[in-house]
């Protein structure tokens, strides 16, 4: 169970390092500071 | 320190942006690449940091990527760590329904099939309609924060809506449908505990699949146990903890460790 955990905590930490290298951290910060339409409900 | 102040500290740290209740505007801040743990709208006009469900969403519905490895990263980590202790601690639309919850009334059990409504909508809101439904240039609506999400309600639209006459005057039935489903579930929470958590959250879901291998975690010691029944009687979600505690469905407030008369129960972390 503890290899597990670990596994998945570095898995989790390799994906975020992937996944803000290929921009994804850009386009979450991209669409937060904008309001969200959608989330307010219009649409 | 009660669960309570953590839950009330905790909103009001990733919320500090207070200006911006003021203004009616939303933080621009760098922060924002960042998740937050919990349901926390980054509509919200104080948050400084992204809702993970709403990133997911956000990142799976544009032009450029289908599955965002940033957010599963960062919903793994969080989940690794803490399982769904954050529905317990760390979400501020957790800690609305807690509060509507000690109104004193009668208080009623949900009927448990009920909870596999949250699947279906992790499955067609957060993943379906933002990669499948897209408009006429690829980017895809986020599904479960425009036809679901009562935090962005709550928390985005209504301070948004107040001092914002411009979008006051684009509303229409969409915002008619979600201020209704948002009172249905604060109506609801003053008689059923966590209606929203354990029948419709998505993020919960995703949180309470890691309950079986969190770090930080509740455990039974069964030397000490003496099946009094009491910690089912205080559990909230309505469970045993006596076999529960790894249930998807706990969300580790640790009513079940503090009502125990034998200290059976224990919080361990590692």
């Amino acid at each position: 169970m503890s290899k597990i955990k670990y596994g998945l905590l570095t898995l989790g930490l390799a994906f975020i390092a992937v996944g803000a290298h290929r921009g994804e951290a850009a386009v979450v910060l991209k669409k937060a500071i904008k309001i969200c339409l959608e989330c307010i409900g219009v649409g | 320190m009660k669960r309570i102040y953590i839950q009330l500290l905790f909103f009001l740290s990733t919320n500090a942006y207070f200006k911006g209740f003021i203004e009616g505007k939303i933080f621009k801040g760098q922060s924002k690449f960042m998740c937050v743990p919990g349901l926390n709208c980054y509509s919200c006009p104080g948050a400084l940091g992204s809702c993970p469900l709403g990133a997911l969403q956000a990142v799976m519905g544009s032009m450029k990527f289908q599955i965002s490895l940033y957010i599963m990263g960062i919903l793994m980590v969080f989940g690794t760590i803490f399982g769904r202790m954050i529905c317990g601690f760390l979400c501020p639309f957790g800690m609305i329904q807690d509060l509507l919850y000690k109104i004193k009334t009668k208080k009623f059990k949900l009927p448990k099939i009920l909870k596999y409504v949250k699947y279906i909508v992790l499955i067609y809101f957060v993943i379906l309609i933002p990669t499948l439904f897209t408009n006429a240039i690829g980017v895809g609506d986020p599904g479960f924060c425009k036809y679901i999400c009562p935090s962005g309600t709550l928390f985005g639209a209504m301070p948004l809506l107040l001092k914002n006459e411009g979008l006051r005057s684009a509303l229409g039935l969409l915002f008619t449908w979600k201020t209704f489903l948002l009172m249905i579930i604060l109506f609801a929470s003053i008689f059923f505990s966590r209606v929203f958590c354990r029948v419709l959250c998505p993020l919960g879901l995703i949180y309470g699949l890691f309950n079986r291998v969190s770090f930080i975690r509740l455990e039974l010691d069964e030397n000490k146990c003496t099946n009094c029944g009491i910690c089912a009687q205080a559990c909230h979600i309505e469970l045993d903890p006596c076999h529960d505690l790894k249930s998807i469905e706990c969300i580790r407030c640790g009513e079940c460790k503090s009502s125990c008369p034998t200290h059976a129960i224990e919080r361990k972390v590692l």
